[in-house]
C-alpha cells in the first residue's frame, strides 16, 4: 500500500508502525515518530496500525537555534 | 540564575546550527562556557543514521539541551514536535516556538499561549519564544510558563535589541521572572546590553555560528554576557540629559 514517509510516496509492506520502520532501516537509529500530525511513543509503535494514505513522520535529532 | 528549579552558572545559551563543522561547534560550545544548547528535530533519512552523530557530539559535551520547536506555525504541530523532542532527548524542557509571520519569524502569540498551556498541562518546562508585550508575558504566566524568552529582534538579523525601551519595561514588570533575551543578537556589545537591562540570560545562535571565527566570537560573547551582568548587579548610573563635569570645578584657576 501507499503511504506518505516524510513526505515522500513509498509502497510498503508493513501494517504497523514498528514494522515499518524495521522494513525502511531505521531500526537501529534515534527516531521519534508520528502519524497523521499525532505523536506516537516508541513504545506504542507495534500496536499502532498503519492504513493506505496516511501520513508518517519519522524525526531525529538535528542542529537547532 | 535558576530556571525550573535548575541552577546555571553560565548565563549565555548557545544554538547548535550553522557552524561550519562538528568540530567548530565544539569548541565553540566550549569557549562560551554554556550549559544549555538549543537542539532540534528534523527528517531522518532510511538506512542513514544522520541525527545520531550529531546526537552523539551533543552528548559528549556535557550540556542541557534545550528542544525548540523551530519552523512550527500552528500549536497542533509545534505541541507534536514538543513530545518527540521529548521522547528523544529525554527533557520537559522545550523551547516553544509558534511562527506567525514568514519573513519576520514573528510569533503567533496567540498560538504561543494556547501550546503553552497544552504543554504545560502535559507536564512540559516551557521556554516560551515571545515578544516584548506585557500582556502577552502576563498570559504566558498565568498559563505556567515559569520562564520568558522575548526577542530581541527577528530571528538572525543580528540587529540587536530593537526596542529597549519596551524590554526594559518588560523587566521591570516581572522582576522576578528569569527571562532570556532570545533572537537578533548580532554582537556581544547586544548581549551585554541586555545583561545590564536586567535580563538573566541570552540566547544566541547565528551570530557565534556565522563568525569569521565561531570559537573566538563564543568566548567573546561569554565575555560580553559575564561583564553585562556584573554591570547590571553594580547598579549602573541613571541617564541625564545636560551635561555634568566629572572634575570639581570649585579651586579651578582663573587663567583668562
Amino acid at each position: 500500500m501507499k503511504i506518505h514517509l516524510n513526505g515522500q510516496t513509498l509502497d510498503v509492506q508493513a501494517r504497523t508502525l514498528s514494522d515499518l520502520l524495521a522494513e525502511l532501516e531505521f531500526e537501529n537509529t534515534v527516531v521519534a515518530t508520528a502519524l497523521n500530525g499525532n505523536f506516537v511513543p516508541a513504545n506504542e509503535r507495534r500496536a499502532t496500525h498503519i492504513a493506505a494514505e496516511d501520513r508518517v513522520e519519522v524525526l531525529t535529532p538535528m542542529q537547532g537555534g | 540564575m535558576r530556571v525550573y528549579d535548575v541552577q546555571l552558572q553560565s548565563r549565555l545559551f548557545l544554538g547548535t546550527a550553522q557552524y561550519p563543522s562538528p568540530a567548530v561547534l565544539r569548541e565553540a560550545v566550549k569557549q562560551s562556557g554554556s550549559e544549555v544548547v538549543t537542539v532540534s528535530l528534523r527528517r531522518e533519512s532510511a538506512g542513514k543514521q544522520l541525527g545520531q552523530s550529531f546526537w552523539s557530539l551533543i552528548q559528549k559535551m556535557n550540556v542541557r539541551v534545550l528542544p525548540n520547536t523551530a519552523g512550527c506555525h500552528s500549536v497542533g504541530e509545534a505541541v507534536t514536535t514538543a513530545h518527540m523532542a521529548r521522547e528523544i532527548f529525554q527533557t520537559d524542557w522545550i523551547k516553544l516556538e509558534v511562527i506567525g509571520e514568514s519573513d519576520t519569524l514573528c510569533p503567533d502569540i496567540f498560538g504561543l499561549v494556547e501550546a503553552a498551556k497544552i504543554l504545560t498541562n502535559d507536564g512540559f518546562k516551557v521556554f516560551p519564544y515571545t515578544t516584548e508585550d506585557l500582556v502577552v508575558a502576563d498570559r504566558l504566566l498565568s498559563v505556567g510558563c515559569e520562564v520568558l524568552m522575548p526577542w530581541g529582534a527577528p530571528i538572525g538579523t543580528g540587529r540587536g535589541l530593537n526596542n529597549p525601551y519596551g524590554l526594559r519595561t518588560l523587566r521591570a514588570h516581572f522582576p522576578d521572572v528569569p527571562m532570556i533575551v532570545d533572537a537578533g543578537i548580532g554582537a556581544p556589545s547586544h548581549a551585554c546590553l541586555a545583561l545590564e537591562l536586567g535580563y538573566d540570560a541570552v540566547l544566541i545562535n547565528t551570530a557565534v555560528a556565522s563568525a569569521g571565527d565561531p570559537v573566538a566570537m563564543a568566548r567573546a560573547f561569554a565575555m560580553a554576557v559575564e561583564a553585562g551582568t556584573k554591570a547590571y548587579k553594580a547598579d549602573p548610573m541613571e541617564q541625564r540629559d545636560m551635561a555634568v563635569p566629572s572634575t570639581p570645578v570649585l579651586g579651578k584657576g582663573d587663567l583668562l
